[in-house]
């Protein structure tokens, strides 16, 4: 027999229709009301023309299209090789504070003083440090790239932030996982890298992409000692007209370039959450 | 409804042409914090030593404001350049006037006539150079936002990228690290480097005078009501030989420059 919906379940759904395409009427009737408020106030107010025309000159935004990209690639560059460098030492440290062997008390000593001293020294004062420090000694074979020195002040730095977002997904693991591998006759090594590790990453993905995001954005920084990147670029485009639309281009780049890395942080998330739903079912 | 009709009102008030005078009775002016010299003296431009605090004073003077009745504001590069109405009269920090900037800002007439100049130090693979060829080679710097930089990538073109400081404290260092083989700035600012801040400082040489020529201007909101009258006072001190007279006390002499050919 099929389902027959009582006249009363009908009044019910018909109610629900109707309050639903109200809140939906509302709520589009309330964002046009707002968003009509926003565009009369920008547009009547009296700087509007000239804002308009320092902020979103089009003439300008192509002008400095090409050097702006130039200089987001070097931004690129420097975001992946620091990156790769900074979840190694990262990860080093991490295991190096979660270390419980006597023995390794000094490893745990250093480990903890690195990660207290980088995470609380500014990244500009590193960066100057590092970038006009170390040439200044005058050791010829240390390289005195603005690029190179500047990569290594940003690794010394997010080394530090990493290494804690990794420690602390290290010990987020459940401590009878690691009893669990220790009894099944796993060494101290092989638990580590098959039973901890692997839980502890997974623990701490978005963190972890966030601080990426974070180090793509202060990869930048590393214009301070006379490299040119996609900021800089723009800096030197508006001095020229002493317009402001190049950092506006620049600005959107490091959007499209951070969007693809959000969605895939929310993407990973998810997966995970289903995976760890479904242990269950297993 | 209600809030629509409360906003525009509001927001048409603010409608007025040209921008006055910050404070009535007082000239306003602006430079960048430090003030270097031999521009300025000590960071401190109230006390009216270097050339543009002795020019500021003038201009005041010319515009029948006493000393005591200029004030100064610090007005780092981006808010000098920023839209809208500034928060200064005039700004005096070193800024050349181009045809580009005339489209965001006013300037006054040029008050100084500027030519720009490569510094290395001794040692350097550019310290014996004596053309623009010479420099094509070199890695060579300049501060972001100046015409210095545009020098190198319109003038020498150099097969290596330039390096583009926030101010020329950090060019000066890198460049007695050898991280770059020579900096460029403007003809004082390179005596004063060499001079006083680098060790073994050394003038490679000027490039020869563009057509036209380069100068500074003092920089007035765009369509200031004092455009005019400043102008005025700067072509003022330039005919009646005050310039030259504040050049010759702050401005080492600027003979002994090689012009690069």
């Amino acid at each position: 027999m099929t389902y027959q919906p009582s006249a009363l379940q009908l009044q019910r759904e018909a109610a629900k229709r109707r309050a639903s395409r109200r809140s939906t009427l509302i709520a589009l009737s309330s964002t046009l009301a707002f968003g009509l408020l926003l565009v009369i106030v920008i547009t009547g107010a009296q700087g509007y023309e000239t804002v308009k025309n320092s902020f979103f000159n089009w003439h300008y935004a192509k002008l400095a299209m090409p050097s702006v990209f130039h200089g987001l690639l070097l931004n690129l560059r420097v975001l992946i090789i620091a990156e790769f460098f900074v979840l190694l030492i990262g990860l080093l440290i991490a295991i190096a504070r979660t270390s419980t062997s006597p023995v390794l008390y000094p490893v745990r000593l250093v480990a903890t003083i690195y990660t207290d001293l980088f995470r609380g020294l500014p990244l500009l004062l590193v960066l100057l440090l590092v970038g006009l420090g170390i040439p200044g000694l005058r050791i010829s074979w240390i390289p005195n790239s603005a690029v190179v020195l500047g990569t290594v002040a940003l690794v010394l730095t997010y080394s530090a932030y990493v290494a804690e977002v990794i420690r602390a997904g290290i010990e987020g693991v459940n401590p009878t996982q690691r009893q669990a591998a220790r009894a099944l006759g796993l060494t101290q090594s092989q638990t580590l890298e098959h039973v901890v590790l692997p839980q502890a990453f997974r623990n701490v993905t978005p963190p972890l992409l966030n601080d990426l995001v974070s180090l793509q954005k202060d990869s930048g920084l590393i214009s301070v000692l006379g490299a040119v990147d996609a900021i800089r670029a723009a800096g030197i485009q508006t001095a020229q007209s002493f317009n402001f639309t190049p950092y506006l281009v620049a600005g959107a780049l490091f959007v499209l370039l951070t969007i693809p890395l959000t969605r895939f942080t929310d993407w990973l998330t998810r997966k995970q959450d289903a995976r760890q739903r479904a242990q269950g079912q297993w | 409804m209600a809030i629509v009709a409360i906003a525009i009102p509001v927001v048409s008030a603010q409608k007025s042409s040209g921008c006055g005078q910050i404070k009535e009775g007082v000239l306003t002016i602006g430079t960048d914090d430090p003030a270097y010299g031999p521009w300025f003296d000590n960071n401190t431009p109230s006390n009216g030593k270097g050339y543009e605090a002795a020019v500021a004073y003038a201009v005041a003077e010319k515009l029948g404001y006493a000393a005591d009745k200029v004030e100064w504001v610090k007005v780092p590069f981006n808010k000098v350049i920023q839209p809208g109405c500034k928060d200064f009269d005039f700004d005096i920090n070193q800024v050349s006037i181009t045809d580009e900037r005339k489209k965001a800002v006013d300037f006054s007439s040029g008050y100084y006539d500027v030519s720009q100049t490569v510094i290395t130090v001794k040692g350097s693979k550019i310290a014996g150079a004596k053309s623009i060829a010479d420099l094509k080679g070199a890695k060579l710097g300049a501060q972001v936002g100046t015409t210095s930089y545009s020098t190198i990538t319109d003038v020498i073109a150099p097969t290596q990228a330039p390096a583009v400081f926030d101010t020329n404290d950090v060019a000066k260092q890198a460049l007695a690290n050898g991280q770059i083989d020579g900096l460029v700035v403007d003809l004082p600012t390179a005596f004063y480097i060499t001079a006083v801040d680098l060790k073994d400082g050394l003038i490679v040489g000027q490039f020869p005078a563009k057509a036209g020529g380069e100068q500074f201007g003092l920089v007035l909101s765009k369509g200031s009501k004092l455009t005019k009258d400043v102008s005025a006072a700067v072509d003022a001190l330039r005919a009646d030989g005050t310039l030259a007279k504040i050049a010759d006390a702050w401005l080492a002499s600027t003979v002994g420059a090689p012009v690069l050919k």
